[in-house]
């Protein structure tokens, strides 16, 4: 699983950390250009490839991609008040 | 829904990425209107040479500028009436409307009224923030009883605009509204707006922290995107509260705003009955001059 950040895009809304149902994103330590922390994948995590994150960002800045070989977990469970808080 | 390709080639096929980062403030939701219309857009299929957009005036009214098709950014309030111009010199283009609630119901209220009445063949999304935000903030029609704009310093006496329900009311052939933050269900009812002939209205309740949230106090981003969360629901949900559930249950879902589609008619759109009437009259006047007319 790779999760993408192209970091000069984000305003640092935090949305996509907020909402990630398996809390699999954290604030990275450097500033971009923006003066914000974008997000990153935390080092240890149980992200399950359902893509909210990259949805739900309003600046088109996470690109989440699957590995070829990596077992996809669907994200059924995100539709109407299923998402994790 | 069905494969979902990768973000970087809808990026690629879809976005003016030399536009981006887009001009919207932090959390605001109109960036995400653009993202679901390109899902939509993917799972159906469509070449964007055969996509018109148009958009009237306001923070909403920028979306065409970062969707790679060719797009009209008109004159506030009367995207509708250049869409319908699009639409009726090329019926085959897929015209689609990126408005706001006062872009589309305060100054352009009317031809909102008359293009969903017509039911002209057009898909409008209507990101509805409750406020008009290019401007810092004035009243919008839409504005819940309550808000406080700068023109409403001491809360808004008025009754506001229920987009949907309107819409819904003058015949639209499809009406949808969710929050923008769902993101599953916005892309379902764009696609499915964009294969309804007629009149498709996509309302998209979209959080506008700059000059709707702060003012109101309704917290930081999240906590703004989460009021969204708490003051909706889904419309089967609200009918089966008012017939079983207890009087405190049903006052409570009152307070509420609708979520989900509206309708979902079969109709002709407005092209589609006039080229039938045209084809009708043509008959006509063949068989009266003795051309191949059938009759
Ligand atoms: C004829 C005219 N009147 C007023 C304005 C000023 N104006 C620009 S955007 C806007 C409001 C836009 O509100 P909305 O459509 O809700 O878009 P938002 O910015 O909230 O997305 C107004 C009143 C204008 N540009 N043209
Ligand atoms: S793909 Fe889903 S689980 Fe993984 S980081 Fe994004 S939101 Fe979290
Ligand atoms: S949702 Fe997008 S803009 Fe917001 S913090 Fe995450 S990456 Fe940045
Ligand atoms: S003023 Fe409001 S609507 Fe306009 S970009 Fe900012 S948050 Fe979005
Ligand atoms: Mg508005």
């Amino acid at each position: 699983m790779t999760i993408t950040i192209i970091e000069d895009w984000c305003k640092g809304c935090e949305l996509c950390i907020n909402r990630c149902p398996t809390s699999s994103l954290e604030k990275s330590k450097d500033l971009n250009k923006k003066g914000v922390y974008p997000p990153r994948l935390k080092e240890e995590n149980e992200c399950n490839f359902c893509r909210l994150c990259e949805l739900i960002c309003p600046d088109f800045a996470i690109t989440v991609t699957q590995e070829a070989g990596e077992e996809r977990v669907q994200k059924q469970k995100l539709i109407l008040g299923g998402v994790a808080r | 829904m069905s494969e979902m390709i990768d973000a970087n080639e809808i990026r690629r096929k879809y976005l003016r990425d030399g536009m981006l980062p887009t001009i919207f403030c932090n959390g605001c939701g109109h960036g995400n209107a653009i993202d679901y219309t390109f899902w939509a857009i993917e799972e159906l299929g469509i070449n964007m040479d055969d996509v018109a957009l148009a958009s009237g005036i306001g923070c909403s009214s920028r979306i065409p500028g970062y969707i790679n098709a060719d797009g009209l950014h008109t004159t506030h309030g009367r995207a509708l009436a250049f869409a319908t111009g699009i639409k009726a010199a090329n019926p085959d283009m897929h015209v689609i409307v990126f408005t706001g609630d006062g872009d589309c119901t305060g100054i352009g209220g009317n031809h909102f009224i008359h293009a969903a009445r017509r039911n002209i063949d057009m898909t409008v999304i209507l990101l509805n923030n409750f406020i008009y935000g290019m401007t810092g903030g004035q009243l919008a029609p839409t504005a819940p009883k309550g808000s406080i704009a700068t023109t409403a310093p001491y809360g808004n006496i008025e009754q506001p605009f229920n987009i949907s329900e309107l819409a819904t009311a003058l015949g639209a052939a499809y009406v949808a509204r969710w929050p923008i933050f769902y993101p599953y269900q916005p892309i379902k009812s764009i696609k499915e707006g964009i294969q309804t002939p007629g009149f498709a209205l996509i309302e998209l309740m979209s959080p506008c922290p700059t000059a709707y949230g702060r003012r109101n106090k309704l917290g930081e981003i999240d906590q703004l995107w989460a009021w969204y969360e708490q003051n909706t629901i889904l419309i089967e949900d609200y009918e089966k509260t008012m017939r079983y559930g207890t009087e405190e249950e049903k006052a409570a879902v009152k307070e509420k705003f609708l979520i989900g589609i509206f309708q979902k008619a079969e109709k002709p759109g407005f092209f589609e009955a006039y080229d039938r009437m045209v084809k009708k009259l043509m008959a006509n006047d063949d068989a009266k001059w003795g051309g191949g007319g059938a009759e």
